[in-house]
């Protein structure tokens, strides 16, 4: 019972600060709804009895990618917003569609896999750990380490990527 | 009694809400965040079928997700920024330099 009234909170609070975050006319309240977004998701970790991915998530998300959102956006001073000019050739209607036509492709998989639930697999199958954390670590450093040294690759590129981006003369 | 299939039914949700974002507005910075809503869509669903499958694999994607979502952030911010100092403008209809 207690779970139902956590699980429900948290679902109205991420979709109306996502609702938020797509119809705010201001983006600097955009970026701010999307950081309470974030954590009311790390919340949602936390009650799925994934407390790291929680801290990852404030770690990550809330604390660093929207910072970088926020500093960009006050680097991007527009002086006249982007949606002010009406475009003839847009397609609001068309966008809604779609939206609803994925809605219901995605409804249709959801309700076909809880017609057959998953059964569980041997949970943690040769683990000498036990805790969250350090479950999570043991996978990361054992079966998914080639994974783990591509994602940090991955990163590596990507800042030095952004690094050459930034600068004055491309 | 919250099943999986609630959390899928939230996921799902999340991920419209991107979708219509992605869609509908014309700031490619609020782009880029619906592309974010989508992001943790998918890694509440990880996590939720990672609790249902009592293993942890689910868990480790999902932090995946979140290294790929930050390498994504950093570069598109950085096009961002240097398209900008090119056109003055952050409007996608007028992003049509490589429009044949």
């Amino acid at each position: 019972m207690g779970q139902a009234i956590a699980f429900y909170t948290l679902a109205a609070f991420i979709l109306g600060f996502a609702m938020l975050v797509v119809i705010a006319k201001d983006t600097v309240h955009s970026v701010l709804f999307l950081v309470l977004d974030f954590l009311f998701v790390a919340a949602l970790y936390v009650l799925l009895d994934a407390p790291f991915l929680g801290v990852i998530q404030v770690l990550v998300y809330a604390g660093g990618i929207v910072v970088l959102y926020l500093f960009v956006v006050m680097l991007v001073n527009l002086k006249r917003p982007p949606e002010a000019h009406h475009d003839p050739r847009r397609r609001t209607k068309l966008g809604f569609g779609l939206a609803v036509a994925v809605l219901v492709e995605l409804g249709a998989i959801a309700g076909y896999g809880s017609s057959r639930p998953a059964t569980a697999i041997a949970p943690g199958a040769g683990m000498p750990v036990t805790g969250n954390t350090e479950q999570v670590g043991w996978l990361l450093y054992t079966s998914y380490l080639i994974p783990f040294e591509i994602a940090s690759m991955l990163l590596l590129v990507a800042m030095i990527g952004a690094i050459i981006l930034a600068k004055r003369e491309l | 009694m919250i099943t999986p299939t609630h959390y899928m039914v939230l996921s799902a949700a999340l991920f419209i809400i991107g979708v219509v974002g992605v869609m509908v507005r014309r700031n490619i910075i609020i782009i880029f965040m619906s592309i974010e809503l989508i992001l943790n869509a998918v890694n509440i669903n990880l996590v939720a079928l990672s609790k249902q499958l009592q293993n942890d694999i689910g868990q480790v994607f999902a932090i995946f997700v979140i290294a790929v979502a930050a390498a994504e952030a950093a570069v598109g911010l950085g096009i961002i920024l240097a398209f900008y100092r090119n056109k003055e403008t952050v409007n996608i209809d007028e992003m049509n330099l490589m429009k044949w």
